[in-house]
């Protein structure tokens, strides 16, 4: 490209030789260093950074307002023998395990739904995503309101139509407290689930029902000979976010339960919240975040192959 | 690396041009009406009111008056026939919601016109002038983009502390790019991959420099990809909470979702009024905009899964 971009220089009437400054504002790398500063100064200085240091502070017993020393893995062996520490482990991954089963379940079911030939299909489809718009804490608050211990319209309607006796202590009771925050992000995360799935969906040349059912297949056929290994690559990748939001959720749980009751929904990421900043001990909340990182990894690693998958499927080489 | 391009567009065009739009009937005659009516409406119908009771409750709660919100059993909970607008009027008048509301307002622009201006170079570089290690770097952003901020808080907390921003906006707007950029970098990666490469190069042969190419070829062209990922990062910068929640102190400083968190929720076992109100006026402007631009969000959160 560059040489190029040099020709009209040099017949240019002035005749003169291209300085080396010329050259240099046609060197692609150079342009290149000035066009990515802005972004790589945000992502190194507040991201690349922060994360070296949130390492590094894990390893140290930093308090608010006091500089740590480095004392090497006593916050992880502390961590250890932590009761609590191991409940918001088996908490997370349970919620995640849960939330986002279900979530794939109801939101490929919804985008096949959505992807029929009805009345009213746009509005439906820009209703539905509805949920995934509004800032996660303010729904939060409608369901802390709707699972409200005396108040709650779910236990007036079930006392109503005769099923319980008496309120269900929603967000009181430990194991309905899981099933509330569970359900709560399964209703955020199903919108946007099912509408990139449909977009997946409407990419299926719908030439490929017609031949499948022409030699005799099922519904349930075409779905999984069909619908199903073409949607496996866009699954893959929704899955890896779907996990990873769901894994290293806060504001939810926060705006519900703030981890109780008796921490019964301390997730590690609510629970590095109340020891570091609530508490003070940034040393130890860091590690608490920072055991968060295999988890991720292993995230991104089904990511990674996901994506290369696809890339083979479609006979992609290069991008 | 020219017939790239076209390609691109090639598959675009069949992307975009809606395979039903000739056979809008399809297989559905096969389907019998009550068929239709159990697969499809029922299922569907229950769905879509689960998705959206939560905001008819939160409407309703946010205009019912004091006495039935605690009554269910003297006044139907499901309806109100004498709305009142007290808690909104508590809401404007006696807090400092509208303060909030234009602290939410101010960071979610600032956050995105800098997260977008740096995107928009980052992308035209990493596809356009492909400089070395180009496609290492689109690899980075892209991992950038799987790093919660909920393992972040805890160091840019000391980071921000340190570079003195503690308790100011300014803590929020520089920290949401990162956030934000990874996510429209990746977008506008996609949309600028689309444009041809033919119209930069006669440009480039008409003399024109790279940052005039961006500025008046590759811009206009890409103006729906903008707009997308502008509104997917507002929409971002509005709901994020937890660097605002552990960045901020002062009351008056606070954005809508913290402030109303922390401030609204006492004792008062009349609360949810104005509680549900303050979350009704803080979703609405996002509910309003998503409204007239449904379908550069649904592209732009699509699309980022797709790249």
């Amino acid at each position: 490209m560059a040489d190029i971009a040099l020709a009209p220089e040099k017949a240019k009437p002035k005749l003169r030789e291209a300085t080396s400054w010329d050259q240099l504002k046609h060197n692609k790398n150079w342009l290149g260093i000035w066009f990515m500063l802005p972004a790589m100064a945000f992502l190194v200085l507040f991201l690349a950074y922060p994360l070296g240091l949130g390492i590094w502070l894990s390893f140290t017993d930093t308090k608010i307002g006091r500089v740590g020393q480095f004392i090497a893995f006593e916050n992880y062996e502390w961590l250890w023998d932590d009761g609590i520490f191991w409940l918001s482990i088996f908490n997370t991954l349970l919620y995640t395990f849960l939330a986002s089963a279900i979530k794939f379940a109801i939101g490929l079911y919804l985008a096949l739904l959505l992807n029929e030939n009805m009345p009213f299909k746009a509005m439906l489809r820009a209703m539905v995503l509805v949920p995934f718009i509004v800032p996660t804490v303010l729904s939060a608050l409608a369901f802390w309101w709707i699972f409200d211990s005396q108040f709650s319209i779910i236990s007036w309607s079930l006392r109503h139509l005769g099923l319980i006796s008496q309120n269900i202590n929603f967000l009181g009771d430990t194991t309905w407290a899981r099933v509330c925050v569970i359900f709560a992000n399964i209703w955020r995360g199903v919108p946007f689930v099912a509408i990139t799935l449909l977009a997946g969906l409407q990419t299926v040349s719908p030439s490929l029902y017609e031949a499948a059912t022409l030699d005799g297949a099922t519904r349930w056929q075409n779905f999984r000979y069909i619908t199903y290994p073409l949607l496996t690559p866009i699954i893959a990748v929704v899955m890896t976010f779907s996990v990873l939001f769901t894994f290293t959720d806060f504001q939810l749980i926060w705006a519900m339960t703030r981890g109780g009751p008796v921490n019964a929904t301390h997730l590690m990421a609510t629970l590095s919240y109340q020891r570091a900043i609530i508490a003070g001990q940034l040393g130890e909340g860091a590690a608490i975040s920072s055991a968060m990182i295999p988890f991720l990894l292993a995230a991104i690693m089904v990511s990674w192959f996901g994506l290369q998958r696809r890339k083979w499927q479609q006979g992609e080489s290069n991008d | 690396m020219t017939d790239l391009p076209a390609s691109k567009v090639d598959l675009k065009t069949i992307l975009a041009t809606p395979a039903r739009v000739d056979n809008s009937e399809g297989m559905s005659y096969l389907q019998s009406v009550p068929r239709r009516i159990v697969t499809l409406y029922i299922p569907l119908s229950i769905i879509v009111f689960i998705l959206l009771f939560p905001f008819y409750w939160m409407a309703l709660t946010s205009i019912k008056p004091d006495e039935q919100l605690i009554d269910l059993d003297t006044y139907s909970p499901f309806w109100t026939w004498n709305p009142t607008f007290k808690h909104f009027y508590k809401l404007l008048f006696e807090s400092h919601y509208p303060h909030w509301l234009w602290n939410t307002m101010y960071v979610a622009v600032c956050a995105t016109v800098l997260s977008i201006i740096a995107s928009v170079l980052a992308a035209y570089a990493i596809v356009r002038l492909r400089y070395k290690g180009a496609n290492l770097v689109g690899g980075l952003i892209f991992l950038a983009y799987l790093v919660p901020p909920s393992i972040l808080f805890i160091p840019l907390a000391t980071v921000v502390f340190q570079y003195g921003l503690f308790d100011s906006p300014m803590a929020l707007i520089l920290t949401y790019p990162t956030i934000l950029i990874p996510f429209s970098t990746w977008l506008l990666m996609g949309y600028f991959k689309t444009i041809p490469f033919e119209l930069e190069e006669c440009a480039l042969i008409d003399g024109a420099s790279r940052w005039q190419i961006l500025l008046k070829i590759v811009l206009p062209l890409a103006i729906p990809g903008l707009i997308s990922a502008f509104i997917f990062c507002f929409t971002l910068c509005w709901n994020e909470f937890i660097y605002a929640l552990t960045f901020l102190q002062s009351v008056s400083n606070k954005t809508v979702p913290v402030a109303i968190v922390n401030e609204f929720v006492d004792g008062d076992v009349y609360r949810w009024g104005s509680l549900m109100a303050g979350a009704l006026a803080g979703s609405l402007p996002l509910v309003i905009l998503y409204a007239f631009f449904v379908e550069h969000y649904v592209s732009a959160m699509t699309g980022a899964v797709k790249e």
